[in-house]
């Protein structure tokens, strides 16, 4: 299986699914020491972004979420790859300036095909995700 | 989208990592919006400056990011969070004066100007009409577009410090003359007379309108302070990159009054200081510069204060700039001798203010939002005689 998209940010990475259906403010929205996400009633509340490949369908919130997310790669904390079904630029931005591998529009069939821990290859030069297996 | 031999060589790292980055940010935000190419600038405004905003997180970044990094354009800087001068008198610790300080040092090793300004264009980063820039700040950015007729997006803090390294940026949006053109047309029904009445005003058409760009009939005359503040509301409250006003700003009669339509009438004004205006009698603080203020404000607030003494703090932000004519005027020594402060390099919505007041008073609808959203003061909008009369007064009545 997989999903054709466009390249963001580029890099190449291989590690755990973790889906959101819902967007994600890095800014307030996610703890930038420990990498989990803190915003209330968000359904990923208390779980950690910390080295998975995330998949949500968008950035929201303010500007600054893209330090927060430099910050959160500096300290290991970041997810390894990040795939939008439409970026804008405070995760555009964040993770360019974090070396993160980015992709976005991708199917939105992709919430109802993958599942968390799913193991998926991120290729952030060519825009493409790959799935590897059940985790 | 389309780049040149130059800007190819940018993006391969010919020209230093600091470049590269910067290049990388402008291709991937010019991807997502679908910008054909890119186009020169000629400023940059650059907000992202105060560390009670930006934190650590950003204070890292701009320590990696500034390595050999210099801006090519005219480039000016948002308030930070402190008066460099004047920290104790604000309550603020040593440690934050600190790493504002050392935020404030890599900017101007970049070449930024270290403006620590909402108001660029009081301060001589004043673009004529029709030319590009990337500028952060939204007050700023609603003003350059619709009063000045300058072309620019909202760009954040680092797409515009990207867009000054390169001296470019991508040209999407309201670099586009299509996109500027008014979606509704606004028909004010009553008379302003305050500048705080155009204030609210910005937040009665946003709440009427969203998120449409304006074409605004019936305003006779404005200033520039009352624009200034017009800007900033409708840009907090809309998120308005732009507003035309018949007869008044740059680009009006470039677009015909658009078929759809509403009324803004005395009862939405005053609906609008309704919710501008918490609930409480006991007023610490007053506040008057949100966007800092002008010259003139500050003679007319010299006027109202002279031979007067506050009960409260009132503190009167602006620019060092304007404070230095100000003080060269003997404005400034009536206005302290009050009791009251101008502060310049800040502004009380991004200074670290959380529980150290609780209530405050000002002439600016955006400064409702931001005082109370960051720094969780309850908050009363009102014209600047009524913010003056009540600093004396140490009450509201």
């Amino acid at each position: 299986m997989e999903f054709k998209g466009r390249s963001i940010s580029k890099g190449f990475a291989r590690g755990e699914v973790l889906l959101s259906r819902e967007p994600i403010s890095f800014y307030g929205g996610v703890d930038p020491n420990t990498g989990v996400i803190v915003e209330k009633g968000h359904p990923l509340e208390g779980k950690s972004i910390r080295d998975k490949i995330l998949i949500f369908p968008r950035g929201k919130g303010s500007t600054v979420g893209s330090y927060i997310i430099y910050r959160l790669a500096k300290s290991h904390m970041a997810p390894k790859a990040i795939v939008n079904i439409e970026a804008e630029p405070i995760v555009a931005v964040g993770a360019i300036i974090s070396g993160i591998p980015m992709i976005d529009k991708v199917d939105e069939k992709i919430f109802d095909l993958l599942r968390d821990g799913d193991i998926v290859e991120v290729d952030g030069d060519r825009g493409i995700l790959r799935w590897m297996g059940r985790g | 989208m389309y780049l040149t031999p130059e800007e190819e060589k940018i993006l391969a790292g010919e020209y230093g990592e600091g470049m590269r980055k910067a290049m990388e940010i402008l291709v991937a935000i010019g991807k997502i919006y679908d910008a054909e190419r890119l186009i020169p600038i000629s400023s940059a405004q650059i907000s992202g400056v105060s560390y009670h905003n930006i934190g650590d997180a950003g204070l890292e970044f701009l320590r990696d990011f500034s390595r050999g990094a210099k801006v090519k354009v005219k480039a000016t800087l948002n308030p930070g969070g402190v008066d460099l001068g004047r920290w104790r008198e604000m309550k603020i610790d040593k440690e934050f004066m600190e790493k504002q300080g050392e935020i404030i040092k890599i900017f101007t090793s970049m070449g930024i100007e270290p403006t620590l300004t909402c108001t660029p264009y009081l301060v001589g980063n004043l673009p004529s009409k029709g030319e590009h820039i990337a500028w952060s700040e939204s007050s700023a950015v609603a003003y350059a577009n619709s009063v000045l007729g300058a072309y620019t997006n909202r760009e954040s803090g680092i797409s515009a410090l990207a867009a000054a390294i390169v001296g470019k940026t991508p040209m999407y949006g309201m670099h586009l003359k299509e996109n500027r053109r008014p979606g509704i047309r606004v028909v004010l029904k009553t008379e302003l007379r305050y500048r705080s009445d155009y204030s609210v005003l910005g937040y009665a058409i946003a709440k009427k309108t969203g998120h449409s760009i304006p074409y605004i009939e019936g305003v006779d005359k404005a200033d520039l302070e009352s624009l200034k503040l017009f800007a900033a509301s409708i840009a907090t409250y809309a998120g308005a990159a732009i507003f035309h006003i018949k007869g008044l700003t740059a680009e009006w009669m470039d677009f015909e009054a658009p078929k759809d339509y509403i009324e803004i009438t005395k009862r939405d004004i005053e609906e609008g200081y309704g919710f501008l205006r918490d609930e409480f009698r006991e007023v610490d603080m007053v506040w008057i510069g949100c966007p800092h203020t002008s010259l003139k404000e500050l003679e007319e607030i010299t006027r109202l204060l002279k031979d007067k003494k506050v009960a409260t703090e009132l503190w009167i932000t602006t620019s060092r700039q304007v404070r230095e004519k100000a003080e060269r005027l003997g404005y400034i020594e009536v206005i302290e001798k009050s009791g009251a402060k101008v502060i310049i390099d800040t502004c009380v919505a991004v200074a670290p203010l959380l529980g150290k007041f609780q209530t405050l008073v000002t002439n600016s609808a955006k400064a409702f939002y931001y005082s109370r959203g960051v720094n969780r003061f309850k908050v009363k909008v009102a014209n600047l005689e009524k913010c003056i009369d009540t600093a004396l007064r140490g009450v509201w009545v």
